[in-house]
């Protein structure tokens, strides 16, 4: 390792050996627009990311408000029903695809490197093109709408034969999917490369923060199944426009092919949204605990568990279709199995809290919402992985509440968290608590308000994906889409709060500003300079950190 | 054994405290969907007490030990003993959750021995049901006329049953085992009765199935559950369980009135007749999209005066059997119904072709 990480920071003596001094000297940055065009930089890319993934989440979130808005009563009122279908398809497509992944990804661009002690990325420039991918990937979904036709309407998970039946919109989107793809396979080996090779001298791998264990483990997750989901469109397209008949009976294929290709990618990728989130609420929750995170190793093993079970689980998705009764059984006792690692890490995080001495700033609050929230979305996933339950639940209200409670409240959450944690140090200032309290309690309470009623509607028998629906689902409907907008305008709270912070929120941030922090990335100034760690951390530095954390004695 | 009648023993009671409760299943009505509500309480139960536990502790910890409160934090993070027990213990309470729930998968897979077989195909947006035994069958369509749905120019008044009435029920005798076997025209959708606890996806180009013995004469009422386009949310499923006499009463009645509607092979349709047959046919089938008054809307054309409506026949006919883009392929329906319906859409909405199509000529397309 040691040598490794050599080779890559040769040794100048010109410089000291911390390595919080200012940048700059590698080079001058380009400015104006070249900065971004141009972006090599970690930080700039990880911004780029972030930032998209917030116009993506509020474009996702306007599609998800005109959904509630329809639904609001029975009847049509503002939409007809395939556009209605367009807009859950794009909901779901932008939320997954442009949202929460780049979202994730721009943190790891952002942290990674600070928190491991490397200079900047592995791949620089790979990692300029892995998001430059994802503006023209967002494009060409908003110009699906205007095709003939409309935009793709056969859900995010492109079922075919109706996918192979739609418009050109869908074309569009299967383009989209195969440029996002690229991106996350390249920001994935980007990622796996940094943390392979560029740690601090004395972290070995059982000693890198949980964040970066589950980015390592998500990033080879994306290696691994986003071939896969570009496999699967691709026959799509083919069958559209090639005269394949991969999914079409007619010509000797199975539509169910489809879904067994696509679940393949679809459940590892439910842990690609989830895992990171892991990650985070396990640097938070020991910082605001004051105490070092409790299990860290069994933390690790659960991470690897949960990768290696999300690869037999995927028939879960597709409990209706008519599996012989032996793969029904098959994919539920392995998916009930994944119980006992998730439930390992939320008894660890509360191991964590437990007898510490705890405060609640705004990332605090937003990792124990995560915890209440996902350990509720576990529990309907628990009543989900049993096959004859999921057989009068599969396909209604129900699964939208639980992979809302488990998407929003948890990858969302743990995101608000991270952007709060994490924002003294981007911007060097601090932001506004108490407005950062009122999101996260504004939030936690418009959440319940918005999913919480759905998990009745799935049971009274509410199919999903319907622009209209019988008149006893109306009470539960009503309540929903007041707490969806309620969410949406809470929202309006963080863009202000981060805008503030940029422009000097309330005063300046120390270098430290969370008293129970003990990762590298604080003993960088804040804000972070553009270079930072272009000499790697001395080891004693790195080991009073490890100590602290409790991963070295 | 002990295991079952304490599950049976818990399970039961909240199921009936709860029945008709908004907040839970539809009060189920046969043996599978009664033992899934059971199975559903029992697990809710286990979840409720973990529930409890967790939050019970993480709320305590909340609480007390906060750095407001002058507490001081303790410096431990790991305990090998604390860290078994908690993997074991989750371990063990699946294994006697899944136990029950793999008897109920092994029985609702078992279609054996049925004593009614229903054939149940999804069309773009309709049911389509064949009865096996008896040879009949008939579709089943949302019966909520389209100007209740649209509340475009503000609220219109709804029936009771909006969105889940049909004008042809599925009708099964009571206490019989009923086998369901589904299968699509076109893409996938799924058929699905809540208080009868089934639901099994219809695929197209393979049949699957499963199967339900209704308890009580009733009616009962489900929709499409797998996103099928459009008109998803407008194909209803409606059961009718009804006593054995008046189920063979009804079948009777059908087997006659299949026999009536068959159309002669060998009948000359009148330009008239088959016009007339057709509105009955377009109604049905295709005014979803292209309006009664032939108008279309959204990305759907307009017939009136639509170049295909008023071109060559043989374009109309093909478009018909073969669809583009948004609209599936009607090869489902007879010749006859073809004929029909495309000489109905060649002689109305202002059209005035003044042609008509046979059957035979229908037939001929096919080829």
């Amino acid at each position: 390792m040691t040598t490794a990480t050599e080779t890559l920071h040769p040794h100048d003596a010109a410089h000291d050996e911390h390595a919080s001094h200012g940048g700059g000297h590698h080079g001058a940055t380009h400015s104006g627009w070249r900065r971004w065009v141009y972006a090599t930089n970690h930080k700039d890319i990880g911004t780029m990311y972030l930032w998209f993934a917030f116009s993506m989440f509020l474009l996702g979130g306007t599609f998800a408000l005109c959904i509630r808005a329809e639904l609001f009563q029975p009847g049509l009122q503002f939409w007809q029903p395939e556009f209605f279908n367009q807009l859950t398809t794009l909901h779901g497509v932008i939320m997954v695809f442009g949202a929460i992944m780049p979202a994730f990804t721009g943190l790891m661009n952002w942290q990674l490197p600070l928190m491991i002690g490397a200079p900047d990325m592995a791949f620089a420039r790979m990692n300029n093109w892995s998001f430059w991918l994802l503006p023209p990937a967002a494009l060409l979904l908003i110009i699906s709408l205007f095709m003939p036709g409309g935009g793709p309407g056969a859900g995010w998970t492109f079922y075919p034969p109706l996918s192979v039946q739609l418009g050109p919109g869908m074309d569009f989107g299967i383009f989209a999917i195969h440029l996002m793809g690229l991106s996350s396979i390249m920001g994935s080996i980007n990622i796996v490369t940094t943390i392979l090779n560029m740690r601090a001298p004395g972290m070995t791998l059982l000693k890198m923060p949980l964040f970066a264990w589950t980015s390592l483990v998500t990033a080879y997750l994306l290696i691994a199944v986003a071939p896969v989901l570009a496999g699967a469109v691709t026959m799509l397209l083919t069958d559209r426009h090639f005269g394949t008949h991969f999914f079409n009976a007619a010509g000797g294929g199975d539509p169910i092919l489809f879904q067994h290709v696509f679940w393949f990618f679809g459940h590892p990728e439910v842990y690609i949204m989830a895992l990171p989130a892991f990650g985070v609420v396990s640097q938070i929750l020991p910082t605001f605990s004051r105490k070092p995170l409790f299990g860290y190793v069994s933390m690790v093993y659960a991470v690897c568990a949960i990768a290696i079970l999300s690869f037999m689980v995927w028939g879960h998705h597709m409990f209706a279709v008519g599996f012989p009764a032996t793969a029904q059984l098959f994919y539920m006792f392995m998916t009930m199995l994944i119980a006992v690692p998730t439930g390992v890490k939320v008894f660890n995080w509360i191991a964590t809290m437990w007898q510490g001495s705890m405060t609640f700033e705004t990332p605090m609050l937003f990792a124990i919402g995560f915890l209440c929230l996902f350990t509720i979305g576990g529990f309907s996933g628990l009543v989900l992985s049993l096959a004859p339950v999921d057989i009068a639940l599969h396909g209604t209200y129900y699964v939208v509440a639980h992979f809302h409670y488990v998407l929003v409240a948890g990858a969302l959450f743990s995101l608000f968290g991270a952007a709060y944690y994490w924002l003294p140090k981007w911007t060097g200032y601090m932001y506004n608590e108490r407005m950062g309290k009122i999101h996260f309690w504004w939030s936690m309470i418009s959440f319940n308000i918005t999913f919480f009623p759905m998990h009745f509607l799935g049971l009274a028998g509410m199919p999903r994906r319907i622009p209209d629906y019988a008149l006893q689902f109306t009470t539960f409907n009503e309540i929903a889409s007041v707490g969806a907008f309620l969410f949406g305008f809470a929202q309006i709270f963080f863009l202000y709060n981060v805008i503030h912070t940029i422009r000097g929120g309330v005063g300046p941030a120390p270098a430290k500003p969370w008293d129970g922090a003990h990762t590298l990335e604080w003993e960088v100034d804040s804000p972070a300079p553009h270079h930072t760690w272009e000499t790697p951390p001395d080891e004693a530095l790195v080991r009073r950190g490890l100590v602290a954390q409790g991963l070295e004695h | 054994m002990l295991l079952r009648r304490l599950c049976a023993a818990l399970s039961c009671m909240p199921a009936f405290a709860f029945a008709d409760s908004l907040y839970t299943f539809q009060t189920p009505q046969s043996s599978i969907a009664n033992r899934i509500n059971d199975l559903h309480t029992w697990i809710m139960l286990i979840i409720v007490v973990i529930f409890v536990v967790v939050f019970g502790l993480m709320f305590y910890s909340i609480f007390k030990h906060r750095k407001s409160q002058g507490h001081v934090s303790r410096n431990f993070h790991e305990n090998t003993v604390v860290e078994v027990a908690w993997t074991i213990i989750p371990a063990l309470i699946l294994a006697v959750m899944a136990w029950p729930a793999a008897r109920l998968v092994l029985d609702q897979k078992d279609t054996r021995e049925p004593d009614v077989t229903i054939k149940a195909t999804g069309y773009q947006w309709q049911w389509g049901y064949e009865y096996l035994d008896y040879g009949f069958g008939y579709r089943s369509h949302l019966a909520t006329p389209r100007a209740q749905i649209e509340n475009y120019k503000g609220d219109v008044a709804k029936n009771a049953e909006y969105l889940l009435e049909v004008d042809e029920p599925v009708v099964v005798p009571m206490g019989k085992r009923v086998r369901v076997m589904t299968t699509a025209n076109d893409v996938i959708h799924s058929w699905y009765i809540p208080a009868l606890g089934v639901k099994q996806d219809a695929i197209p180009g393979f049949i699957r199935d499963t199967w339900f013995t209704a308890d009580h004469i009733g009616t009962y009422r489900g929709q499409c559950t797998e996103l099928c386009g459009r008109d998803h949310g407008y194909m209803p499923i409606v059961v009718k369980v009804v006593s054995d006499a008046d189920f063979k009463t009804w079948v009777a009645e059908q087997q006659k009135k299949a026999k009536a509607a068959q159309d002669d092979p060998n009948k000359k349709w009148t330009k008239d007749e088959l016009i007339a047959r057709g509105k009955t046919v377009f109604e049905a089938n295709c005014a979803a999209c292209h309006k009664s008054d032939g108008k279309g809307g959204g990305p759907f054309p307009a017939l009136a005066g639509s170049k295909i409506a008023t071109g060559p026949k043989d374009g109309h006919i093909h478009i018909v059997l073969t669809g583009k883009n948004a609209m599936p392929s009607w090869a489902g329906l007879s010749d006859t119904e073809i004929a029909a319906v495309i000489s109905y859409e060649r002689n109305s909405f202002g059209n005035h072709d003044g042609d008509f199509v046979l059957p035979a000529e229908v037939k001929a397309a096919r080829k």
